[in-house]
């Protein structure tokens, strides 16, 4: 399962996804916006997306991820603006041990970040006062 | 006959839009070359630009055709 979508992701949802009898390993990898941004203090971070090639991309590294390591992989991933300390990004892996799924959770976070079509876009600075 | 240019992440802030309407011409080459204005504040990003016709990744041979969309996507930053 793959999601893009505007307001808050939760770790339950994606977990849900990948349920399964036979998947005795789960593995959820959650990225939040930091609050330091290159030395800076920043409140939120927006994201956009070029939704239909990123779906695809996505779906892209979940059949991968299920071919490689047997693994079933959900992906959330919002876009807009995103307050620092929430959630941008949520992947949850399933598989029957715990080797595949680590693995192909790293697979899946380093694939979205190097290949998939989505920018932050805007850091927002923290207002002086 | 026109074409769609998109301008994704950072490129919109670099074209001044995120999207435009430009004459149609028969390949991305073609297009490229030919520069529509809208594109000259790209030329320096170009290298690092990945470009797609109709949400599929493209080359400067890709033929184009009459409403076809052209999304220019700079180097992704997205997790």
């Amino acid at each position: 399962m793959v999601r893009i979508t505007e307001g808050p992701i939760l770790e339950e949802d994606a977990a849900e996804e990948v349920w399964g009898l036979d998947r005795g390993a789960v593995v959820t990898f959650t990225g939040r916006v930091r609050r330091l941004e290159a030395g800076r203090e920043i409140e939120a971070i927006t994201y956009e997306a070029y939704k239909p090639m990123a779906l695809r991309g996505l779906d892209r590294i979940v059949s991968e991820a299920r071919t490689r390591w047997g693994a079933r992989v959900a992906i959330l991933h919002r876009f807009g603006r995103v307050p620092v300390g929430e959630a941008s990004l949520i992947v949850a892996v399933s598989a029957a041990h715990r080797r595949e799924a680590f693995e192909a959770c790293a697979f899946a976070v380093e694939g979205i970040k190097k290949d998939v079509p989505i920018w932050k876009v805007e850091y927002e600075k923290v207002d002086a006062r | 006959m026109s074409l769609r240019l998109l301008f994704l992440g950072p490129a919109a802030r670099w074209a001044g839009t995120r999207e435009v309407e430009v004459p149609w011409r028969p390949t991305l080459g073609d297009l490229l070359a030919d520069e529509p204005e809208v594109l000259a504040p790209l030329r320096p990003h170009l290298a690092s630009i990945r470009i797609a016709v109709n949400q599929e990744f493209a080359g400067m041979k890709t033929e184009l055709h009459e409403g076809d969309e052209v999304a220019f996507l700079p180097p992704v930053s997205g997790g």
